[in-house]
């Protein structure tokens, strides 16, 4: 036990040490989330009038990037089933990372939904026992409990293996492989479910689609490699973790898989929609091409297509993505690309028109940005210090037997992010 | 067809439907280990975040709490109400017949069902939309009409509102079982338990949810005291609203406020077991219809050409 406690104190201290660099980066996120508080306590104080949200569109940018992270979240098994189920040793190096990564997703996701609703602190309703969630009913009832599982799973799994290497023991594989497998089957629920919670709607022709879940299945596909791209060209720079160059082909060589087959998915979409050409195409109509005079999204679906298509001929070409610069550009294309996909070009589309036929357009406004930019700067936060503890365990410089640094010991390098 | 065979194949086709859409998720999943550790809230020791889901209130816990209510109106507006529960008779079930050839469009029981339900101005339960002659699709409705300038020709008006489902979406959407259907086959929400997250109003094919976008606000001199916890108390901000009937009203024998209002005499409201019913008249005898029927949700509200 009092072991355990000292590694705690121990992790603290080392998280709360680095250099200027990493002192400046923390300070700007927690400016960031500091802002986002403020417009949060506004929200909570004057309601959700404060938004630019209505009966019409219910839902706006906090749940189009709840829907974006979740993907982030699943795409975390891009380096999970490698690392356990084909033992790439290059990738098993990173894989915490990967897992904490989907942990921050997680947390972040689940900040989206309470600073969304109405009466966040009714949100005991939902425990099992003391309130009644509805299940097997609801499906943000099942999004609630997978959401749990898989917060557990990925705190769980690094948790146990970086507490062993801190030890300097073997972990024992029953302890975390059963888990591990476990969560690569729960990767794909999470995204599943939330697919499913908009595609079950049937009065919601634009998300009443079967295609929807392997949509999001696919699209974290790409986006959570493209995000990896940066993360670990970042940490390779700022900290002293080894990433090998295998590591990058390996994500590369999905984006080839994932953003096309992406594209295409979209394709199919679209023929659907716009072939058919029912009543039922309204809200494809509205936003490709905008309806009565309506037009409010059409700029960024299309903005969105311009960037997924640049960025799959990047990864497709040898002589584009192999140019660091261009591979990057193509990586920023894809997250931009495929977050519009997500809010204004699925959540906000499928309210307009409403089930009554009436145009009332959304888009959100500065309150509502700057509580969704501080949840992410808080999961950018987050991120940092665990990945800077998760190195330093890793590298060997937070070991059992290491005796305790001294205040004036200033060896520790920051973290990126 | 004999009036009884239709009726019954109406009551079959729409009231007495097996479960089949969501009924699939329950038996699939019935079973299934639920397991779940949600965000834990700060709020112990303030009765109102503590207070028990409708359903598991004793009567001493009913009589503290609409007490309570009242003094809180009270308080805030000057105004005595009282919040009654009345409960659904047996062998009732309410339904709702709209004579469309009727209607036109004077949308007066718009701002009797607001006054009648204590309804902030920016919150209405019904929506009357003008259609061209010759279709019902709301996807060309026009919702912005003058309704000093009604009827206009070639035009027709279709009010909306909770239609009631027998298949409610909505009630399958909210996670804590927030709303519900009553036995008398009213839609209701206990606004108390509600947590906001509107999934409800995203399930709605009928727009008929309303959210409390903010504090509702209600000149003193227009809060109806008649009031019902599960209809038309004023409610909290942050919690989702809706037609409920008037269930005030029409669980103690009267009409609901819309009916009451409208000077066409276009709605038709009552028990659809009592084979004596206007609603039940209108069912054997009409062309009626119900809207989007395709979507399985079984409205206890039809529409009909007289």
């Amino acid at each position: 036990m009092v072991r355990f406690a000292v590694y705690v104190l121990r992790m603290i201290a080392c998280a709360a040490r680095g250099s200027r660099q990493y002192y400046l980066w923390l300070g700007t996120l927690l400016v960031f989330v500091a802002m986002g508080g403020v417009s949060y306590a506004h929200h909570l104080s004057d309601g959700l009038i404060v938004t630019n949200m209505t009966d019409h569109v219910s839902w706006g940018i906090g749940i189009a990037n709840f829907v974006y992270f979740v993907g982030v979240a699943a795409g975390a098994a891009v380096l999970v089933v490698p690392a356990y189920a084909y033992h790439r040793e290059d990738v098993k190096e990173i894989v915490l990372l990967g897992e904490l990564l989907a942990v921050v997703a997680v947390l972040m996701c689940l900040l989206f939904i309470i600073t969304d609703i109405g009466q966040p602190l009714k949100l005991w309703h939902l425990m099992p026992g003391i309130g009644k969630i509805n299940l097997p009913s609801s499906l943000l009832a099942w999004d609630v409990v997978v959401f749990n599982g898989y917060l557990f799973l990925n705190l769980h799994i690094p948790g146990y293996l970086l507490y062993r290497r801190y030890l300097g023991e073997k972990p024992r594989p029953i302890a975390y492989l059963p888990f591990v497998f476990v969560s690569m089957i729960w990767a794909v629920t999470i995204h599943t479910v939330t697919a499913f919670l908009l595609a079950g709607l049937g009065s919601r022709h634009f998300w009443n689609t079967p295609i929807l879940a392997p949509r999001f299945l696919i699209s974290a596909g790409a986006s959570a490699p493209a995000l990896l791209i940066l993360l670990f060209t970042a940490i390779r720079r700022y900290t002293k973790l080894d990433v090998k160059d295998s590591v990058f082909e390996y994500f590369k060589y999905v984006l080839r898989i994932t953003m096309p087959i992406n594209l295409f998915l979209l394709g199919c979409e679209v023929f659907h929609e716009f072939y058919t050409g029912a009543l039922h195409s309204a809200s494809a109509y509205y936003l490709y091409f905008g309806l009565h005079g309506h037009s409010m999204l059409t700029s960024f679906i299309w903005t969105a297509i311009a960037f997924n298509v640049t960025a799959t001929a990047i990864f497709l070409l040898p002589k584009l993505r192999n140019n660091q610069k261009i591979l990057f550009a193509g990586c920023g294309l894809t997250i931009v690309g495929i977050w519009i996909e997500k809010g204004m070009g699925l959540i906000f589309p499928g309210f307009i028109p409403n089930p009554l036929g009436e145009i009332v357009e959304y888009t959100p406004n500065a309150g509502e940005i700057i509580v969704s930019l501080g949840i992410v700067a808080l999961g950018a936060f987050l991120f940092t210090i665990m990945a800077k503890v998760t190195i330093a365990i890793q590298t060997g410089e937070l070991r059992l037997e290491q005796p305790v640094p001294t205040l004036q010991d200033d060896s520790t390098e920051a973290a990126g992010g | 067809m004999t009036p009884e065979a239709r009726l019954g194949e109406l009551v079959r086709l729409r009231l007495g439907r097996h479960d089949t859409r969501r009924g699939f998720l329950k038996t699939a999943l019935a079973g299934a280990a639920v397991a779940s550790a949600s965000t834990a809230c700060d709020g112990a020791g303030v009765e109102k975040l503590l207070s028990k889901h409708y359903l598991k209130l004793t009567d001493e816990d009913k009589r503290k709490l609409f007490a309570r209510i009242e003094a809180e109106v009270l308080a805030r507006s000057g105004v005595r109400v009282t919040v009654g529960d009345p409960q659904p008779m047996a062998g009732v079930e309410f339904v709702h017949a709209l004579d469309l050839s009727l209607c036109n469009g004077n949308r007066r029981c718009v701002e009797a069902c607001a006054r009648e339900n204590n309804l902030p101005d920016d919150i209405r339960y019904l929506r009357v939309v003008e259609v061209d002659a010759g279709t019902l699709e709301l996807a060309n409705a026009e919702h912005a009409y003058d309704p000093e300038l009604v009827p206009r020709s070639g035009k027709n008006y279709l009010p909306v509102q909770c239609q009631q489902c027998k298949k409610p979406p909505c009630v399958d959407a909210c996670p804590v079982k927030a709303t519900w259907v009553e036995p008398d086959g009213i839609v209701v929400v206990d606004y108390d338990w509600c947590i906001g997250c509107r999934y409800c109003q995203a399930a709605c094919p009928y727009y008929a949810r309303r959210f409390n976008f903010r504090e509702p606000s209600i000149e003193p001199s227009r809060i109806n005291p008649d009031q019902a916890y599960l209809s038309n108390r004023i409610r909290p901000a942050g919690v989702v609203e809706k037609c409920t009937y008037c269930l005030h009203r029409t669980r103690r024998g009267r009409y609901p406020a819309c009916l009451e209002a409208c000077p066409t005499g276009a709605r038709k409201f009552g028990n659809i077991n009592d084979e004596n019913s206007e609603v039940r008249r209108m069912l054997e005898r009409k062309r009626t219809y119900v809207l989007k029927e395709e979507l399985g949700t079984v409205p206890r509200f039809f529409y009909f050409f007289g």
